[in-house]
């Protein structure tokens, strides 16, 4: 908290900005943007409780509340704050990782979370934003020279991989994909060459028999079932079948609000959760589907832009990587419901419900929100200022 | 340095265009996989969502009753209450049914069960507390159900028959469909549902069975019924009447009660239909609708008096003397006059076999009339040696004997009437000609059931009609209808009129004679007096040693070696409209056990005189007279 003061007092020193303006600066369409898709996810949570604001809504409501505070306040502070401290942040959140993985609580065959009582705490959330954080710190400090060579690239690559890698043990296949994805665009975004994009690629594509030893049986069946998700409708076929017919039954303006027949019978598994997007597609149909999607491109053409208006290049990385972040995040779950790409566990992020991933969400919203406030601080390589 | 940051952002710039392109890509490819989805594949999406949503549940129809020919209830629907409990809408499933158990006695055991039965099923799934609920109890249930969560009362259909085994083996009964008894009818498939195995309940079981409702009701993913969306009740079964006047049904099995094994069949000599049918012993059809422990059941299959076949349809047994008119009409179609005279010493030889009359002394010179009245054996070896056994055989298959009746009960048999192909066919071996003598008598090979018996009497009633049995009404006669008309479909058996006069006089005197073998049972009210003819069949051979030293007499010997005893009779004599047959298993000496049971029926019919009232217009729901 002494750190926080500090940083928020630091427009007492030069070319720093008062909290007053900072205010006034705050994104406060992209806030409109997020509480409009948070609310859309209160009232799929209402309804998925066969019109009920318990369990699920009430309890969102809160978070939403909490998060939105810490998203006020992370915005507030100085973007050097967040890049002084991106590596300790990512330390803190690695520790947290490897602690989980031996002391978590598991649930639904992975380890994935600690449960602090009022608070289920899952740091591969909270990966997600700090491996962002750490690697536009390691670009923005990369000599611009040195981002051709391949030895450089070695740090940040362990930076994804060492995350990716415990998540994949958990065993969290959605997650550790996410990590790696989104650590290629930002590796992709600094301007690492593309003939190594196509290494890595064909390196993975050869990997792909090897990963297969590794992988659980039922993380097996899911890329199989995936494959051919008819060929046992009833048993791991089924969550796929079951929401592409919600999807489908769903038509283009959906059987209206509280009236998914798919999702009220408990045909649709899960449907506060990860398949949320499919409730929404049932009730609301194409129309709705499409305004959430349009929605969130909104929030991704926000990010893209305080990205191009940010004068340092930490900012910059840091938006496009929580940009992407966000987006990997819609993808991946919008493909998953709709049987693009196998079953995953990655919530559709500020409608499903679950704490952590909400939270991190809005501190990657409130990190954004700093960039475009601090668009025009100059940082040095190792964030103290223009040197 | 400036410069080199220059081309870091223009190459940042083109990176993050291109990274957004992609995305852009993506965001389009996520709608054009709603799109597919949510227009192009919409109807086979929401087809699927319905099939998923909606259960269709078959509602058994109410089966058809079964009435006699004057409308009284044989086969009806009962209500059997059941209070059931559904787990999960009690907090406390023990304490729910202590509670029940202050107004409805529970055993220890009954409680245990359900609580057992609950941890089995989904909580949603009833559990039947107790059953054969008594409306007292109904009351008390429904009075109090706000006090017992969980508490409903269920209506079940059971069939049950009023009359209890009185006609048992004509109704049949229902049980649980089973493996082999499944169609294409979906309802044989409802669990509980009943379907008639034996008697009218099989013969006319699509009739009564009806078709099935339907009930669409919302169902989620575990199967737990939301609401009901769309009923249609089924087509309830058709009643069936039947020809049976249950009072002289009564009459029949009561009088035939004193015995261990017997039957009788009344028939309308006019038009076939079916007054009576007793068998003894019989059975409780309502047991089998409640379900049979395997010890009930294994004993009524195994008891060696065969409770539960109708056995006067389906008990093959030597029709003795009766078959006597069968010769006689033979003989007459070959040419042999009634005049015809044969002396009787008591015996008769073919070759080196010696064929004996049952009455030692012989009969002396008979003609026809006075052969049938005495029943004397050797009159009938000479006429059966001279006709021939074809020729017997032809006659006998024309009064319904050897061949199916064609009755609609199932299980009939056909019994055997023997002729040369018949033996050849069946044993590989010629006829003897010592075979023929037997026959002429109604033994050896030669087997009937009692319905073929009584059809006998009644087409030798009626005049050579050939008349069928049956045993549901065509129609329900309505008022004003004449009563008794011949079916339209009857014709001539094609004996002369002349040959079916003098065997008809023949059994006239057998009764009506004081020389006949049955003048002990005549009919004595004038106008009702009945024409018959006693049969004993012998189910042994008795020995040349055996006659010599004097034929062991019924009485001695075990019950099962004894003869049957058989009379085939119409009444009345004057202008016939009843036949009557009546067996009576191992009962000893036809003029003196069954005669008499079968004159009781006949006078107990006319006096009934079923034939001539008319049936009630409507089925009534009242109890016996």
């Amino acid at each position: 908290m002494a750190i926080k003061l500090r940083t928020l007092a630091s427009s007492n020193t030069p070319g720093g900005i008062s909290i007053g303006e900072k205010f006034r600066d705050m994104s406060w369409l992209l806030v409109l943007l997020v509480t409009a898709i948070a609310g859309i996810g209160f009232a799929m949570l209402y309804s998925a409780a066969n019109a009920s604001v318990d369990p699920w809504m009430s309890r969102q409501l809160v978070r939403f509340c909490g998060g939105l505070v810490i998203m006020f306040v992370v915005a507030l502070i100085d973007i050097r704050f967040w890049m002084r401290h991106a590596y300790a942040i990512y330390l803190a959140a690695f520790v947290l990782l490897v602690y989980v993985e031996f002391a978590g609580e598991v649930g639904m065959g992975a380890q994935r979370w600690i449960d602090l009582k009022f608070f289920q705490l899952q740091p591969s959330e909270i990966m997600k934003v700090s491996m962002v954080l750490a690697l536009a710190r390691y670009f923005h400090s990369l000599d611009f020279d040195r981002i051709g060579r391949p030895l450089p690239l070695i740090p940040p690559l362990a930076m994804i991989l060492a995350p990716a890698g415990l998540v994949l043990v958990q065993p969290d296949l959605g997650t550790a994909g996410m990590l790696i994805l989104v650590g290629g665009a930002l590796f992709f975004a600094a301007g690492v060459r593309i003939w190594k994009f196509a290494l890595a690629a064909a390196a993975a594509l050869a990997a792909i028999p090897i990963a297969w030893q590794f992988l659980r049986d039922y993380q097996r069946n899911r890329v199989l079932t995936f494959l051919d998700p008819e060929s046992d409708p009833l048993g791991a076929g089924y969550h796929i079948l079951q929401s592409k017919i919600a999807f489908g039954s769903g038509g283009v303006f959906g059987k209206g609000f509280l009236m998914g027949t798919q999702s009220h019978l408990s045909f649709l598994p899960e449907r506060q959760t990860d398949f949320i997007f499919t409730m929404l597609a049932e009730e609301f149909g194409l129309f709705g589907g499409l305004c959430l999607l349009g929605l969130y491109a909104l929030v991704f053409v926000y990010g893209y832009a305080i990205a191009f208006k940010a004068r340092n290049h930490f900012g910059r990385l840091l938006a496009i990587g929580i940009t992407t972040n966000l987006f990997v995040y819609v993808f991946i779950n919008a493909a998953m419901v709709m049987g693009l790409i196998p079953v995953v566990g990655i919530p559709m992020p500020l409608i499903s419900y679950g704490g952590t991933a909400m939270i991190t969400v809005l501190i990657g919203i409130g990190l954004l929100m700093s960039v475009h406030i601090h668009r025009d601080v100059r940082i040095g390589q190792r964030g103290y200022g223009e040197d | 340095m400036q410069q080199n940051q220059q081309a870091h952002l223009r190459l940042f710039t083109r990176r993050t265009a291109l990274l957004g392109g992609l995305k852009l890509a993506l965001l389009g490819t996520l709608a054009g996989r709603m799109y597919y989805l949510q227009v192009v594949d919409a109807d086979k999406y929401a087809t699927l969502a319905e099939e998923n949503r909606i259960s269709v549940r078959l509602l058994a129809p109410l089966r058809g009753r079964i009435t006699d020919r004057f409308g009284y209830t044989l086969a009806t629907n009962d209500q059997n209450y059941r209070v059931v409990i559904i787990p999960e809408q009690t907090d406390d499933l023990e304490q729910t049914l202590r509670m029940l158990s202050l107004i409805l006695p529970l055993s220890e055991s009954d409680i245990a069960r359900v609580l057992r039965d609950a941890e089995k099923k989904r909580a949603f799934v009833p559990i039947t507390v107790r059953e054969n609920l008594v409306w007292e109890d109904v009351a008390r249930v429904e009075i109090n159900t706000p006090d017992l969560p969980g508490i409903t009362i269920e209506v079940e259909q059971r069939r049950n028959y009023p009359y209890g085994g009185l006609a048992a083996h004509v109704l049949g009964y229902v049980a649980a469909v089973a493996e082999a008894d499944l169609t294409d009818d979906p309802l044989l498939e409802l669990p509980g549902f009943r379907i008639g195995k034996t008697g009218v309940e099989r013969q006319y079981d699509v009739s009564l069975r009806g078709s099935a409702g339907t009930s669409h009701v919302e169902v989620n993913a575990i199967g737990r019924v939301i609401r009901e969306l769309q009923r249609k009740e089924g087509e309830p079964g058709q009643d069936i009447a039947l020809t049976i006047d249950m009072g002289l049904q009564h009459f029949a099995q009561q009088r035939l009660a004193g015995e261990l094994s017997a039957m009788a069949v009344v028939l309308d000599v006019v038009n076939g239909e079916v007054m009576a049918m007793a068998s003894t012993p019989a059975f409780d059809p309502t047991l089998f609708d409640r379900g049979l422990t395997t010890a009930e059941w294994q004993q009524l299959v195994n008891d060696p008096l065969h409770p539960l076949t109708n056995k006067t349809i389906s008990g093959q047994y030597a029709p003795g003397s009766t078959f006597k008119m069968m010769v006689t009409l033979a003989a007459l179609a070959s040419g042999i006059g009634p005049s015809h005279t044969v002396y009787c010493p008591g015996h008769m030889s073919l070759g080196t076999s010696r064929f004996h009359c049952w009455k030692k002394g012989g009969h002396g010179t008979l003609d026809m009339l006075r052969g049938l009245q005495h029943s004397c054996d050797v009159y009938f070896y000479d006429i059966a040696r001279r006709a021939g056994i074809d020729a017997i055989a032809e006659m006998s298959r024309r009064f319904g004997l050897g061949v199916p009746t064609g009755i609609d009960l199932p299980g009939e048999k056909p019994g055997v009437v023997p002729d040369r192909n018949w033996k050849l066919g069946a044993t590989g071996e010629p006829w003897q000609p010592g075979e023929t003598l037997v026959a002429g008598i109604g033994q050896g090979f030669i087997l009937t059931t009692p319905l073929q018996l009584a059809l006998m009497a009644a087409r030798i009633g009626n005049g050579g009609m050939g008349i069928v049995p049956h045993i549901r009404r065509e129609a329900v006669f309505r008022p004003g209808d004449q009563p008794g008309a011949a079916p339209a479909g009857a014709t001539s058996i094609g004996v002369a009129p002349e040959h079916m006069l003098i065997v008809q006089e023949g059994m006239n005197l057998v009764s009506n004679d004081p020389r006949g073998t049955a003048y002990r049972s005549r009919i004595e009210q004038p106008g009702m007096e009945l024409a018959g003819k006693t049969g004993t069949a012998q189910v042994r051979r008795i020995t040349a040693a055996e006659r010599a030293s004097g034929v062991i007499a019924n009485e001695d010997l075990p019950w099962e070696r004894r003869d049957h005893a058989l009379f085939v009779a119409y009444a009345p004599v004057a202008s016939p409209r009843y036949a009557c047959s009546v067996i009576v298993q191992h009962g000893g000496g036809g003029s003196r056990f069954a005669a008499p049971i079968a004159r009781d029926i006949l006078i107990e019919t006319q006096l009934r005189d079923p034939a001539s009232r008319v049936p009630a217009p409507r089925i009534a729901a009242v109890g016996p007279r």
